[in-house]
């Protein structure tokens, strides 16, 4: 059997639409979008032309989008650019305990240039509460970042609320919609987000690629210090290649979200009942409703994920998990942490995230293989023993 | 196939770990670890004329802790108690082919889970005389 590749949150092949349409700027297109001569025109309406296509797609102008190499580059820009730029308004930023690391850590490093950061809390399925964020706010607030749907869980977290809250309090807000778009719609009117970061490669498109949103008139400075790229704001010749391979990808992943978002919810679903039926003592991690419909965070207790993991993986099925074991760090995951999941519990935690090329009968076959693997491993668990009441010393 | 850095060695005793299970009346029974940072190992001894005769290991950890624990209780069967003490967490990396850096604590611990059994055995026997 062909392996079975169930972690699209971590990242995504590159479509054939996507790369056909970049191919092109590999070679015959190749100019320097900067060089007013014929083959920069040809690349430079190849940029401003994609750049139109992703702007369009969100509901912004094109010069509100901003090419960056990533997920990660968007969310240190648009934190550190908003908290420079604002320095004198305020040195004071808010988030939750449960965004993903390039936000985290972004956060971190402003608090050792003296910035006061707020984590905020969230409820067991993860959900930020509007009504805490309001509390946190202070005339010195500069930004609010908030994630627009979870890495680890999925959970869709309320933005729109968020937003009219820094709207009335005239804080900025962005979002890190990464793993969000081509799931559910992004539209940043809708949102009422300042600034929204996207990334390519969780959306079919190469690594290395992404764009952030910022709405016309907010004041952030930039990162990286060179030429007079993207408006000052992003220094560097824009690869143009990969750009032209992000706006197919986000065109085509929000063009097609009213036909793969209820296929892949379905896919989900199955893969969750046939757990749920089979498998004693697991546990969903994140909201049964307000979450991607790609992603099932599930708790397998009496085990340990990376083990879990592994047994997978050798059998051609390819998860993520919460682990500790996997993290690097000896913690588990942060974010099912902050959920107030049980450590052990967090330790057992796995990650399936689904992709436009999953199918019925992989559900099927994973859960027919987790039915074995989560026996044997049980059965050399102590906790398991405990819990089953078996021999104790 | 070598996933994530780790040896030969330890997918095997991964994959087919030796001795699982539990020994019913063992002589020496050790528990260590927490859930916390990821591992629980528990060791069951047997003990005749003070050289382990058999050991068996449960184990809720990840694929580093699996097999240290497993290839432990190869390790110590045969040898007196005393012998027993001796074996290192570096033995039993060695013993892997080798662990990942950020694995090693897994072959502390089933030297800790070890030396726990043989405590527990040694306050046993001293109960009994």
């Amino acid at each position: 059997m062909k392996p079975i590749y169930l972690d699209h949150s971590a990242t995504t092949p590159v479509r054939q639409e996507v790369l056909e349409a970049m191919l092109p700027y590999f070679s015959e297109t190749f100019g320097n979008a900067s060089s007013i001569h014929r083959f920069g025109q040809s690349a430079k309406k190849a940029l401003e032309d994609a750049r139109e296509a992703v702007a369009a797609c969100l509901g912004a102008k094109a010069k509100e989008i901003y090419f960056t190499g990533g997920g990660t580059e968007g969310d240190n820009l648009a934190i550190k650019g908003v908290a420079h730029a604002n320095r004198k308004k305020g040195k004071r930023l808010i988030t939750s305990q449960i965004e993903h690391h390039a936000v985290l850590n972004s956060c971190k490093f402003l608090e050792g240039e003296g910035y006061e950061v707020t984590y905020l809390p969230v409820d067991r399925f993860g959900i930020v509460e509007p009504a805490v964020l309001e509390d946190a706010i202070r005339p010195d607030t500069t930004l609010v970042t908030i994630m627009l749907a979870n890495n680890e869980t999925g959970t869709i977290e309320p933005l729109a609320e968020i937003a009219e809250i820094t709207k009335e309090r005239g804080v900025l807000l962005h979002t890190d919609a990464v793993q969000a778009l081509g799931k559910i719609p992004v539209d940043v009117e809708e949102l009422g987000v300042d600034l929204l970061t996207l990334s390519g490669h969780k959306i079919y498109a190469p690594k290395g690629i992404g764009a952030l949103y910022v709405r016309s008139g907010s004041r952030f400075d930039p990162i990286i210090h060179g030429g007079h790229h993207e408006g000052h704001r992003r220094a560097g010749t824009e690869n143009v290649a990969s750009i032209v391979g992000l706006a197919k990808a986000v065109q085509l992943a929000t063009g097609e979200i009213p036909c793969v978002a209820p296929r892949l919810a379905a896919l989900r679903d199955r893969l969750e009942r046939g757990i749920r039926e089979k498998i004693a003592h697991v546990h969903l991690n994140g909201p049964p409703e307000r979450r991607l419909p790609n992603v099932l965070n599930m708790s397998f207790a009496f085990i340990e994920g990376e083990s879990l993991l592994l047994n997978l993986d050798m059998r051609g099925i390819a998860v993520s998990t919460g682990s500790a074991c996997t993290s690097g760090t000896l913690e588990p995951s942060h974010v099912l942490a902050a959920m107030g999941v049980e450590p052990s519990l967090a330790q057992g935690s796995l990650r399936f995230s689904l992709g436009r090329d999953n199918t019925e009968e992989e559900m099927d076959f994973v859960v027919e293989s987790l039915i074995e693997i989560v026996q044997r491993l049980r059965q050399m668990s102590p906790l398991y023993a405990q819990e089953a009441g078996g021999v104790e010393s | 196939m070598a996933l994530d850095g780790y040896s030969e060695k330890v997918m095997d005793y991964f994959t087919n770990p030796r001795n699982i299970g539990v020994i019913d009346n063992a002589d020496g029974v050790g528990l260590v670890g927490n859930p916390v940072c990821g591992d629980i190992m528990k060791l069951f001894i047997k003990v005749e004329d003070g050289r382990i005769v058999d050991a068996k290991f449960q184990t809720f950890g990840c694929a580093a802790a699996i097999a240290s624990s497993s290839i432990v209780t190869e390790m110590v069967k045969g040898k007196t108690v005393e012998e027993a003490l001796e074996i290192s967490n570096r033995a039993v990396t060695e013993a892997l082919g080798g662990l990942p850096a950020r694995k090693r604590h897994c072959s502390v611990l089933a030297e800790e889970a070890l030396q726990a059994a043989v405590l527990d055995y040694r306050e046993k026997v001293g109960r009994k005389t």
